[in-house]
């Protein structure tokens, strides 16, 4: 009896081990925020169907650079899979860090003109503009604005409204617009509170200064250099322009946010208009969902903006969002590649959508019922077309920690002009380059 | 009948190994009890030095492993010693440490002048003042953040209740004047109740005696102040001092947490700006050249001082 009932332990033993033979454990890496969340319940599907097991390794957005690229530049096995920063992928290509999806791609019928074409080239292309591909485009981001509609609807601000800027109380069309309406509700007592103008980005830590000017400064002319003649930059990020909107942006940080608001990124700007304090919000739109979903601004309280126009009619806006990569040390990567051909699959796409995620597959967001899917949806598709990326070359963080410090300095410290920081930034990057052997 | 600890353990000592041992000299068991210390030193201390060193005088950059090496010599050193970024947060730093010392020395020896004196609860008043430094930097940073909050600070309700001011018409981690202040005044209030201990450590050890001698004497007590109390504590006060010093001048958790360097540079300490280039901009070369400057300054202002702290205490 003992002998038959240890036989048929063994048995069992051998075959779970028979059945999992192929099973892995799979770690994906990502910023904690919500779409991660989303992504947790999304990969229980691929679970159920490969037999891998998911495990996950979210870092909040101002740790997250810092943590991940130390794991690659250290040749870290944590991460078989790495939804980096889009910034990321010229070092990661170069390093070695990514392993190249070309072959993977092909083999499997995954076409890179299925994806919206900017987030090709934002996430997963390097060098930009070549059929080099390290990652698949997995979250599409963008800055865009949030408005409080409820309070726009207000006939007495209406009235009042029109009475001092002569004309109505709607959403901002251009940024000279925008600063008038954060500038009429600043300290504006509404319901017994006092509200403020605007929230935007001045986070000195990670990038988030940078990503609030530059949203501004594209529709002002800024260009990070001469598109004829690559890091040429005088003139360009230096421009009259780019003068103009980084002034711009100080005016707007000075008349129309809230006290106390020299350090805030995503997290701030949500608390601020989730708690009723501000009128204008910029933030990415991954934020969007969560807003439609709250008891105090969401339900039609909320409305949704397109990055408004500079001074010329020009409009773009700052691109967010992310690349999935399977990262290069890991030992299990037909596993990570399994997940990604999983990923990249149409109805995944879809559900991915209507989890929170931002899909980047045309066939969702081309879909004839996706721009009134959700109130923000359509908001996102035109943003999504008038993108602009900050530097995505190996020595990015360089770059982008020399622009957060002249732009903290000259916006929130006061410190210097616009000109004078924008004269230092082109020093400061022209130095990167010539480090770097690029000019 | 083995008497002492040595014949037991000669007693039960395998031949074989006491042969072995006889044929060692005294130095060289010495060295082999060393040696474990010396290795661990070596590898943990100044194998990373001289590493620190090497790359100080290249552009490696630790995340660009394929990019090659060039040596660039001393260029590193003297790109550092020309870029006044660099020499504005030395003044940040010295503005940061001086206040710092000179405050936590002022209110640290005042208290524990107070807790010195015979009074009902004096033992729970020590440990009440005790508390803020058993907390940890970063949770003190994140929370002096809401206390500075403008809107909804207790700070800025204080100062306001004070001055009769707006709680939300000043913000003190926002304003480039206030915020080298916002740093002084959370380290002071973390670290005062450190330096207290140590004085009322110095303050016990003075025997009564001597007050005792000095009264009979006719000496006041101003006199026996300065007399008997500042110079029996002064080493007490320098150690405190130099611990302090040691401390803020490798600052990095409490004021990121706090201000992250802003606004702007404003707060932007040696240890911040130092972290800023090795894990941020990457420059490794350029940072490792750096180090080893903020090192050499350390250890010199450092040795100088405990050269005049052992004067004062052979007096």
């Amino acid at each position: 009896m003992k002998i038959k009932t240890l036989l048929s332990a063994t048995a069992l033993a051998c075959s779970l081990s028979a059945s999992n033979a192929y099973a892995e454990d799979l770690t994906l890496c990502w910023a904690a925020w919500d779409p991660a969340n989303a992504l947790v319940e999304l990969s229980k599907d691929f679970e159920s169907k490969s037999g891998h097991k998911m495990h996950f390794e979210f870092v909040p957005w101002p740790n997250f650079a810092d943590r991940m690229l130390n794991e690659l530049n250290s040749g870290g096995k944590l991460c078989d899979l790495m939804i980096g920063d889009s910034q990321w992928i010229g070092g990661a290509a170069e390093s070695g860090h990514y392993v190249k999806l070309n072959d993977f791609f092909d083999a499997n019928g995954i076409k890179m003109d299925d994806f919206v074409p900017a987030t090709v080239i934002g996430y997963s292309e390097w060098p930009k503009n070549t059929p080099n591909y390290w990652a698949l485009p997995a979250f599409g981001d963008v800055v865009g604005w949030t408005y409080r509609k409820d309070w726009f609807a207000r006939p007495e601000l209406q009235a009042e409204f029109k009475t001092k800027y002569g004309r109505e109380l709607v959403a901002p069309a251009t940024f000279a617009e925008l600063k008038d309406i954060a500038a009429f509700f600043q300290n504006r007592t509404i319901d017994g509170k006092t509200v403020y103008g605007a929230s935007i980005y001045t986070e000195r830590g990670s990038e988030g200064i940078t990503m609030g000017a530059m949203d501004v400064l594209y529709s002002f002319g800024f260009k990070y250099d001469n598109p004829k003649k690559p890091y040429e930059m005088a003139g360009f990020v230096n421009s009259p322009g780019a003068v103009a909107g980084l002034e711009f942006y100080k005016a707007l940080y000075d008349c129309c946010t809230p006290p106390g608001s020299s350090n805030g990124y995503m997290g701030e700007g949500i608390d601020a208009f989730k708690s009723g304090q501000v009128a204008l919000q910029m933030n990415f739109a991954f934020t969007w969902p969560g807003f439609e979903a709250d008891p105090n601004v969401g339900g039609g309280k909320t409305g949704y903006l397109v990055n408004p126009a500079g001074p010329s009619g020009e409009k773009f806006a700052q691109l967010g969002g992310q690349g999935i990569s399977v990262v290069s040390y890991s030992t299990k990567q037909d596993a990570a590649l399994e997940y990604i051909k999983w990923f990249a699959q149409p109805d995944v796409q879809q559900k991915w959508w209507k989890a929170g995620g931002f899909s980047c597959l045309r066939s969702v967001v081309e879909a004839a019922d996706f721009a009134t899917s959700q109130p923000y949806a359509q908001t996102f598709l035109d943003s999504m077309a008038i993108v602009r990326d900050f530097w995505a070359e190996p020595s990015y963080a360089t770059l982008l920690q020399d622009t957060q410090k002249r732009f903290h300095d000259y916006v929130v410290a006061g410190k210097g002009t616009a000109q004078e920081a924008l004269d230092g930034l082109v020093e400061d990057w022209a130095k990167t380059f010539k480090d770097d052997g690029k000019v | 009948m083995l008497n002492t600890m040595t014949e037991r353990v000669a007693k039960v000592t395998p031949l074989a190994a006491v042969r072995r041992i006889r044929g060692l000299s005294d130095r060289t068991i010495a060295w082999i009890f060393v040696a474990p210390t010396i290795f661990l030193l070596l590898a943990i201390n100044i194998f990373p030095l001289v590493w620190t060193i090497r790359l100080s005088l290249t552009n490696y950059r630790a995340n660009q492993p394929n990019r090659p090496l060039q040596w660039v010599g001393l260029d590193n050193y003297r790109r550092i010693l020309n870029d006044s970024d660099i020499w504005n947060t030395m003044q940040v730093t010295a503005h940061f440490l001086i206040w710092t010392i000179v405050l936590q020395v002022l209110i640290g020896f005042t208290l524990a002048w107070l807790i010195n004196r015979k009074f009902k609860g004096n033992d729970l008043w020590t440990t009440i003042i005790v508390l803020p430094m058993m907390l940890s930097p970063a949770v003190v940073g994140n929370f002096w953040t809401f206390f500075y909050q403008p809107q909804i600070g207790i700070f800025n309700y204080v100062v306001a209740f004070f001055a009769g001011a707006d709680p939300s018409s000043f913000t003190m981690i926002g304003s480039v004047d206030l915020a080298p202040w916002s740093i002084v005044i959370v380290d002071t209030w973390m670290w005062t109740p450190f330096v207290m201990l140590i004085c009322l450590a110095g303050l016990r050890s003075i025997p009564s005696y001597i007050y005792e001698a000095a009264a009979i004497d006719r000496a006041s007590s101003w006199r026996q102040f300065w007399t008997i109390t500042i110079p029996m504590v002064m080493p007490f006060l320098m150690l405190a001092v130099l611990f302090r010093g040691i401390e803020n001048f490798k600052m990095f958790d409490l004021v990121v947490q706090l201000t992250g360097g802003g606004p702007g540079s404003t707060t932007e300490l040696t240890s911040i700006n130092l972290k800023r280039e090795a894990f941020e901009k990457w420059r490794t070369g350029y940072a490792s050249a750096y180090a080893i400057i903020l090192f050499v300054t350390v250890f010199g202002l450092a040795s100088i001082y405990v050269k005049a702290l052992n004067k004062v205490k052979e007096r």
